[in-house]
């Protein structure tokens, strides 16, 4: 059986490289799919740790389809808000959209 | 070594790499199509953790669903090219140390002190399928009825707002 902390490993890795999309990308849809990223290494995080710790509870899937839900309403209000940005702006570039910088 | 080992390596390396193409992928529609393949290599990894149920629901909601929006608004707004240069000249080097230092850090506290006391070493056998999706349905109509009954409240709202946010406004002030 491979050991809990190569999943996690596994899961930091991830969770890392959808940390860098978010902070050096310029393109919002492109920080949103970072962001998609460490949503998907939690996920992972949650599975292992219910596999590992007592597979007869379900607690950890049924956390899992609730971050489901949770990033896909994230992703429709996001969407919805790069589409509005850009209908108004013109651009999608995050660095551009500084209206509430002072 | 064993046959579990490999495959989780193999896959491992797959999903790094669709991640890091997803990173290092000028195009954005490129960049979406690998974080797809990355959705569909960790649906395997929970078909790997006894999780048939997530690995359908990864491959639907995740690889089918989000992405088809991403992609959809990608092309809407024909933004598939980034715009090189401009950028701020400390940024990019920042997130990437940032970034490292995480992952040193968390494989470190991971793989040289071991796995948390607590967790026992897993029952070797998979329980069978068809039982566990019994099991978490009772569980998810049963002790957490309310957070599930939240969420769909959370899904509506979301939409709701979307169409709000996306709603083509008439002859209002641009």
């Amino acid at each position: 059986m491979i050991p809990l902390s190569w999943y996690l490993t596994l899961s930091a890795a991830l969770f890392s490289i959808g940390m860098f999309g978010v902070l050096a990308r310029k393109n919002a849809v492109a920080i949103l799919l970072g962001i998609e990223l460490m949503l998907n290494a939690v996920n992972i995080n949650l599975v292992s740790f219910w596999r590992y710790n007592n597979p007869v509870l379900m607690d950890g899937q049924v956390f899992a389809i609730i971050v489901f839900a949770v990033a896909a309403a994230e992703v429709a209000v996001g969407l919805a808000l790069v589409i509005s940005i850009y209908r108004r702006r013109n651009t999608v570039v995050a660095d551009e959209i500084d209206l509430m910088k002072w | 070594m064993n046959i579990d080992f490999i495959l989780f390596l193999v896959l491992a390396l797959a999903a790094i790499a669709t991640a890091l193409g997803m990173l290092l992928s000028r195009n954005a529609v490129y960049s979406a199509l690998f974080l797809v393949l990355n959705f569909a290599v960790v649906a395997v990894f929970y078909l790997l953790l006894g999780a048939p149920f997530i690995a359908m629901a990864q491959v639907t909601v995740y690889a089918g669903a989000i992405m088809v929006l991403f992609l959809f608004v990608i092309m809407l707004l024909g933004a598939d090219e980034l715009a090189p240069g401009k950028a701020l000249p400390w940024q990019r080097p920042l997130a990437a140390t940032l970034a490292v230092v995480l992952v040193i850090e968390a494989a470190y506290l991971l793989l040289a002190r071991g796995a948390p006391s607590g967790l026992v070493t897993p029952p070797t056998e998979y329980t069978n399928s068809t039982e566990s999706l019994r099991e978490m349905a009772l569980a998810l109509f049963g002790q957490y009825l309310l957070p599930f009954e939240i969420t769909s409240i959370l899904l509506l709202v979301a939409m709701v707002g979307a169409i709000v946010l996306a709603k083509q406004e008439k002859g209002g002030r641009r």
